[in-house]
C-alpha cells in the first residue's frame, strides 16, 4: 500500500472516535444542573481562571530542546550514510557534537538546567 | 502454511479475479481501515486487562475475576459502562479544542501503525524513511495533550498538560538518539531493511554493549514519553487528580485511555523491531537444527511475543519504582541520559565503521 494508506488510517481514526462519541450521545440522556458544569477543584467552587500567567519552571528547557531537536534531525541523514563514509564522517560529527556540547555545558554553567 | 502474508495475498488475488481493479483496491482500503480499527479495540481491551492482571500478580491479589473466565470481559464491561456515561463539557471550556483533542490523540496513535511490520511481509506501508516517520508522528501526540489540558478550564488539567509537554519533549531527544544508533548500524531508515539486517542475530546481541546501553536508554525514554509510572507526573493521581484528562468523561475519556495503551503497544513494537528483530525468529550462528525449529514458529507470534514482553517490562516498572518529582525527572534526562546517549551514539558509529559487530 502506498501513501494512500495514511489517508485510510486517518479516516479510520476519525470514524472510530466519532462513532464512539456519537453512539454515547444517542444512548445517554443528560440532565442539566448548574453544579455539573463546574471544573473540578477539590469539591469547593472553583476560584479564578486557569488561563493566566504562571511560572513555567522549564521554560529554558524548551529553548535547549529546540537546539538539540534540530541537531537530531540533522543527524538522521548522517546516520544512514556513516557506515559507507567511514572515519572522516565520524570525525566531522564529533566536531559538530563537540561544539554543541560546549554550548550545552555553557547553558548548564549559567544555570539554565536548574529548577526555578 | 496459513500466515498473515498468505491471507493478505489470497484476499488480494480473490478480489482482483472477481471484481475490476478499482473496486478491488477500494475494498482493500476499507479492509485495512476495518482491520486497524479492530486491532485498536482489541489491543485496548486486552492491554487494560493485562495491566490489571499484572498489577494483581505483583501485589499478590486476584485482580479482575468476575466478568467472564479470569475476568477477561471486565474491560468490555467497562467500555460499555463508559459508553453509557454522559460526556460533560465544563462551563467556560474552549469547546472546539476540548472536542478536538481526543481526535488528535487518536489520529496520531493510528497513523503510527503505518510502517510497523506485524509479520513477515505484512506491513501497511513500507516507508523508506520509516524510523524518521515514526519519531515525527509520535512527537505530535503532545499537541493533543496540551490542547486537552488548555481547553479544559481546570487548573489540574493545565498543570498536567504543561508537565506532560516538558516531559515528552525532553525524552524525545534521548529516544531519538538511541533509535539513531540502530540506524547507524543498519545504514537504512526503512523498517523492513532494519528487520532484514537482523537475520543472523538481533542487534541487542550483535552490537555488544553500545546496543545494550541504547536499549536501556530507549526503554527509559519511552516510558517517560508514554507518561507511564515512574514518570507519570502528567497524571499523578495523588497530586493532580488525573492531569490533563481531569475534565474528560464518558467516551472522550475512553479515547484518551485507549490512546495511552495503544501508544504503549506502539513504542514497545518499535523497540522490539529495532533491538529484537521484529518478526525475525531467534537464530544462533551456525546451529542449523535450532534455527530450523525456531523458523517453524510463525513470524506474527514472534513479533507479538517480543512486544508483549516489552509491555510487561514497562508494566513491571510501574510497581517497582516510586514516582519521581518533575525536577528530578528533567535532571535525569538533561544531565545524564542526553550526554550518555550522545556519547553512546558516537561509540556505536565507531563500532559500525570498524565492523566490530557480528
Amino acid at each position: 500500500m502506498g501513501p494512500a494508506s495514511l489517508i485510510i488510517l486517518f479516516l479510520a481514526a476519525i470514524t472510530f472516535s466519532a462513532g464512539g462519541i456519537l453512539i454515547s450521545r444517542i444512548l445517554v440522556k443528560g440532565t442539566k444542573n448548574p453544579q455539573k458544569g463546574q471544573p473540578y477543584e477539590c469539591g469547593i467552587p472553583a476560584t479564578g481562571s486557569p488561563w493566566n500567567q504562571f511560572n513555567v519552571g522549564y521554560y529554558l528547557f524548551a529553548l535547549i530542546f529546540l537546539i538539540f531537536d534540530v541537531e537530531l534531525v540533522f543527524m538522521y541523514p548522517w546516520a544512514v550514510e556513516v557506515k559507507q563514509l567511514g572515519l572522516p564522517a565520524l570525525i566531522e560529527i564529533v566536531v559538530f557534537l563537540f561544539i554543541l556540547f560546549m554550548g550545552f555545558l555553557y547553558a548548564h554553567k549559567k544555570g539554565a538546567l536548574k529548577w526555578m | 502454511m496459513l500466515s498473515l502474508e498468505n491471507i493478505t495475498r489470497i484476499i488480494h488475488e480473490w478480489l482482483n479475479s472477481h471484481f475490476n481493479p478499482a473496486i478491488a483496491l477500494d475494498t482493500e482500503f476499507v479492509l485495512v481501515g476495518v482491520a486497524s480499527i479492530t486491532l485498536f479495540a482489541l489491543l485496548g481491551l486486552s492491554l487494560v486487562w493485562m495491566e490489571r492482571k499484572v498489577a494483581a500478580v505483583m501485589q499478590i491479589r486476584l485482580g479482575p475475576n468476575r466478568v467472564g473466565p479470569k475476568g477477561i470481559f471486565q474491560t468490555t464491561a467497562d467500555t460499555l459502562k463508559l459508553l453509557m456515561k454522559e460526556g460533560l463539557v465544563p462551563d467556560g471550556a474552549d469547546k472546539f479544542l476540548f472536542n478536538l483533542a481526543p481526535f488528535i490523540v487518536m489520529i496520531v496513535a493510528m497513523l503510527i501503525l503505518a510502517p510497523i511490520a506485524f509479520a513477515k511481509n505484512f506491513q501497511i506501508w513500507d516507508i523508506n524513511i520509516g524510523v524518521l516517520y515514526l519519531s515525527a508522528i509520535s512527537s505530535l501526540s503532545v499537541i493533543g495533550i496540551l490542547m486537552a489540558g488548555w481547553a479544559s478550564n481546570s487548573k489540574y488539567s493545565l498543570l498536567g498538560a504543561m508537565r506532560s509537554g516538558a516531559q515528552i519533549v525532553s525524552y524525545e531527544l534521548s529516544a531519538g538518539l538511541s533509535v539513531l544508533s540502530i540506524v547507524v548500524l543498519t545504514g537504512s531508515l526503512s523498517i523492513k531493511d532494519i528487520i532484514l539486517s537482523q537475520q543472523n542475530g538481533w542487534w541487542i546481541f550483535k552490537a555488544h554493549i553500545p546496543a545494550l546501553i541504547s536499549f536501556i536508554i530507549f526503554i527509559i525514554a519511552v516510558t517517560a514519553e508514554t507518561n507511564r509510572a515512574p514518570f507519570d507526573m502528567a497524571e499523578a493521581e495523588s497530586e493532580l487528580t488525573a492531569g490533563f484528562h481531569t475534565e474528560y468523561s464518558g467516551m472522550r475519556f475512553a479515547l484518551f485511555f485507549l490512546a495511552e495503551y495503544i501508544n504503549i503497544f506502539i513504542v514497545c513494537a518499535i523497540g522490539a523491531t529495532l533491538f529484537f528483530g521484529g518478526w525475525m525468529p531467534l537464530h544462533i550462528g551456525s546451529w542449523q537444527a535450532f534455527n530450523h525449529i525456531m523458523d517453524y514458529i510463525p513470524s506474527s507470534i514472534w513479533f507479538l511475543g517480543k512486544t508483549i514482553g516489552l509491555i510487561f517490562l514497562i508494566m513491571w516498572f510501574r510497581w517497582t519504582f516510586p514516582r519521581l518529582r518533575i525536577d528530578q525527572l528533567l535532571n535525569l534526562e538533561w544531565k545524564y541520559l542526553l550526554p550518555i546517549s550522545m556519547f553512546n551514539l558516537l561509540l556505536t558509529s565507531l563500532v559500525a565503521i570498524m565492523g566490530w559487530y557480528f
